[in-house]
């Protein structure tokens, strides 16, 4: 076995190691902290390119290209469990990306978060992060990677309530991990049923694993009571710990919340890595999440890639919908974010791993670029995050907004962008789908919505004349991040940020650009890697099953997106923060719905929350009166007891002893007199019974 | 009247002395001498009774006396020891004064 297979283990021990030390630093020690956190996960990140250098070896040596290694952890009743980590494309892939997106992002928030006064204790949450978003990828076992998928998200609750004095930031990190936990309660079941029933949680185990034939087809041969297969029900339970993660519907509502935390962390977090590990998850079980019963060759979808689908569509076209209507610049961008994971998730459940992979990849690039963009003009405009008033920052910030303009583009899926290639992708897949045709018109919706709201919030921040007036700088001064920042530069002037902030935008830019050239149609090298099939160069390839017309009507989507876009916000330039949106003008009623995000938050309110807070308050009343009651009843007839006692012992028992007590020491006092130390007096008492005895016996001898 | 008799109440009388001699007197060295006199009183009456006892010619008496003196010579040793050792604790030889073993 390699030694990268065998030593896999390091690259999320690194960071941990890193988070640890700075855990124990003090909190001055900035640049050990930002030092050791970049340090390590460089070195990760090489050790992930060697991974990746050992898959694409043996793949070009024709051998298999999955590796595993097992260990045993600990043994309860008969059996052994194992942990262990996996090294197959999927692996290498997620690993490249995650590494490096994170290295960016790390020295990005070295330049964004210079002004924080807990600097050390964010780069200690930033590489627990790494670390355990790392272990998710390379664990071959569901309990490891459970065990890490709850420290990310701790981390991500860590890190959105970085800021924990704003109580905003300490509710979103609380809504944050509690919807969250939601999902992972039937993720954990799903987990547990599936060791009942296969007796393993390694995922590959040479013919043993739980997601290889053997476990796949006992589970499929088994049927719940309630009708469904087995395998059905495992894949759906697991599926729900991926909605949760993902901020898929009906439990997206944490995601936008989450954008209380740093902007790199959004970035790092909440777009590019965290919010992928449930794609991700629904990636790694593929097998599991695609078994049905039916007969082998005939194109078949099994129940759970239908739920995953429908989700998948539901959320990207929720997302799309929503995020017209926002005005927080990351808002937004978490509402794209909650879109573009329906998008992975449909393309996972129409196309395949390598389709939903695909697009997590450019996404995971494209979007951590938006979220440093969207950051770097927070950290310009001293901390201002509504695009009403921002404006005219395309002159003041040259770079970032170069930068910007690749990624919205990417998003959108101009075309030749890499956000072109992956959304088409799944459009495409979803357009041959053999069930329903719908979630192909709804991701085709969500697409013409995606480049409209890109180009309406571009508009809105870069162009025309800045709207930023100095009462709104000082209105902003609850967030603390403006704080720093006006401190630093107390003129408060819109300006570019450092290199250290763009040189990663720079970088990330490129990758949102090319990244896409790895899986067109016509050299899919992506999807061969992933999927281990031939590859080959074939520009035919656009001509057949219908590759080209899907093309050329996204193509028409997304160019009738942006002409919308700049049709409304583009031909007359916005003047005032005040002005009424253009498209809100339309329809308000709508366009209010939209702003409150259909409203799910209130009815959740409504519904969920109240019932808990009603059973809550239930649960109080009854501990209050009933159990308490009870309590204090027993409690009662204690005391009552123990006053019975002190009464009996104190005027039956105790007067008996005293009585003893006393007549004993009196005796003592008596006999005390007669020692009274003079020896004389014993010598007198001595020889007084002499003489009586004396007398006695003269008295006897006369008689 | 007999010898014996005459021994015997000489030996009674020197006996009262003693007694007397130790439970009057307050220094503890004079109620010691007290004491010496009682036990060579004992001491008289054993050769008394040897003398005029059925067996005059075996040297029983003799040398019980003989025991019995070097007995009280060690125990006025130790006595006067004890004394000294009091004398030196209390500065006194008073015996009023010495009551600690009072209970």
């Amino acid at each position: 076995m390699n030694w990268i297979v065998r030593n896999l283990w390091l690259i999320p021990a690194l960071p941990l190691f890193a988070a640890g030390i700075s855990a124990l630093a003090k909190q001055k020690n900035r640049a050990l902290a930002a030092g050791l956190a970049i340090g390590s996960m460089g070195i990760s990140f090489l050790l992930a390119l060697c991974a990746f250098a050992h898959v694409l070896a043996l793949r070009s040596g024709g051998q298999a290209t999955q590796q595993v290694f097992n260990f045993p952890w600990f043994q309860f009743g008969n059996d052994w469990l194992s942990l262990g980590w996996v090294l197959n494309p999927l692996t290498a892939v997620m690993l490249v990306m995650v590494t490096f997106v994170g290295l960016l992002i790390f020295i990005f928030s070295v330049g964004y978060m210079e002004h924080d006064e807990n600097f050390t204790r964010f780069f200690c949450f930033l590489a627990l992060f790494a670390s355990a978003m790392l272990g998710v990828i390379i664990s071959n076992s569901l309990l490891l990677l459970f065990m890490c998928w709850e420290i990310v998200g701790l981390t991500s609750y860590l890190l959105i309530g970085f800021w924990y004095f704003k109580p905003s930031a300490a509710a979103a990190a609380k809504k944050a991990f509690i919807t969250t936990r939601i999902g992972d309660l039937p993720f954990f079941l799903g987990i547990v049923w599936l060791y009942s029933q296969t007796g393993t949680l390694l995922f590959y185990n040479g013919g043993a694993g739980c997601l290889e034939p053997t476990a796949i087809a006992h589970l499929l041969s088994q049927t719940t009571t309630i009708g469904i297969g087995v395998a059905t029900g495992i894949a759906l339970l697991i599926f729900c710990g991926a909605i949760g993660k993902s901020g898929q519907f009906p439990l997206h509502v944490w995601l936008p919340d989450a954008m209380e935390g740093p902007t790199p962390v959004s970035a790092l977090i909440h777009a590019a890595t965290m919010v992928a590990a449930g794609v991700f998850l629904v990636a790694r079980v593929y097998p599991l999440m695609s078994a049905h019963g039916g007969v082998a060759g005939i194109l078949t979808t099994s129940t759970a890639l239908q739920a995953v689908t429908w989700i998948g569509a539901i959320t990207a076209l929720f997302g799309s919908l929503v995020a017209v209507a926002q005005f927080d610049i990351k808002r937004i961008l978490a509402y794209s974010t909650v879109s573009q994971l329906g998008y992975m998730m449909m393309g996972l459940g129409v196309g395949g791993v390598a389709v939903g992979m695909f697009h997590l990849i450019t996404h995971a690039f494209f979007k951590a670029l938006l979220f440093l963009g969207a950051g770097s003009i927070i950290h310009g405009c001293s901390g201002e995050q509504d695009i009403r008033k921002m404006g005219g920052i395309r002159k003041l910030m040259p770079i970032t907004f170069a930068t910007y303009a690749v990624a919205m583009l990417a998003l959108c899926g101009f075309p030749l962008f890499s956000g072109f290639w992956s959304k088409d992708e799944i459009l495409h897949a979803a357009h041959h789908w053999n069930i329903s045709q719908l979630p192909y018109y709804m991701g085709a919706f969500a697409a013409l919505l995606t480049a409209f709201y890109m180009t309406r919030q571009v508009f809105y921040v870069f162009a025309g004349s800045s709207r930023l007036t100095q009462e709104s700088t000082d209105a902003s001064h609850a967030d603390p991040h403006a704080h720093a920042a006006d401190h630093h530069h107390s003129s408060g002037a819109i300006h570019e940020s450092p290199a250290v902030m763009t040189v990663p935008l720079a970088l990330l830019s490129v990758f949102a650009l090319l990244l896409g050239f790895f899986g067109t149609p016509a050299w899919p090298w992506f999807q061969s890697f992933l999927d281990d099939s031939p590859l080959a160069l074939n520009f035919g390839a656009f001509g057949e099953g219908g590759i080209l017309p899907v093309m050329l009507i996204s193509s028409l989507i997304v160019f009738l997106g942006l002409g919308l876009g700049w049709y409304f916000y583009g031909r007359r330039p916005i003047v005032s923060a005040e002005a009424p949106d253009a498209v809100g003008k339309l329809s308000p009623p709508i366009f209010t719905v939209l702003g409150h995000a259909f409203y799910f938050d209130a009815l959740y309110g409504a519904t969920f929350i109240r019932l808990n807070t009603l059973l809550s308050k239930i649960s109080d009343w009854l501990d209050r009166w009933v159990w308490n009651g009870a309590v204090k009843t027993i409690t009662s007839l204690v005391f009552g007891f123990a006053h019975l006692d002190n009464f009996l012992d104190t005027h039956v028992v105790n007067s008996g002893f005293d009585e003893g007590c006393e007549s004993v020491s009196l005796s003592g006092q008596i006999l005390s007199r007669l020692q009274a130390g003079r020896v004389q007096g014993y010598l007198k008492i001595v020889a007084g019974a002499l003489i009586v005895f004396t007398i006695l016996l003269l008295w006897k001898a006369r008689a | 009247m007999s010898p014996l008799s005459g021994y015997l109440l000489l030996s009674a009388f020197l006996f009262s002395i003693g007694l007397a001699g130790a439970l009057t007197r307050r220094n503890a060295i004079l109620v010691l001498i007290g004491i010496e006199l009682m036990l060579n009183a004992a001491n008289l009456n054993f050769i008394a009774f040897w003398r005029y006892g059925p067996h005059p010619e075996a040297l029983t008496g003799v040398m019980f006396a003989i025991f019995s003196i070097s007995v009280a010579a060690a125990e006025a040793a130790v006595g006067l020891s004890i004394i000294l050792a009091v004398y030196r604790h209390s500065r006194t030889t008073n015996l009023d004064q010495l009551n600690s073993m009072k209970g």
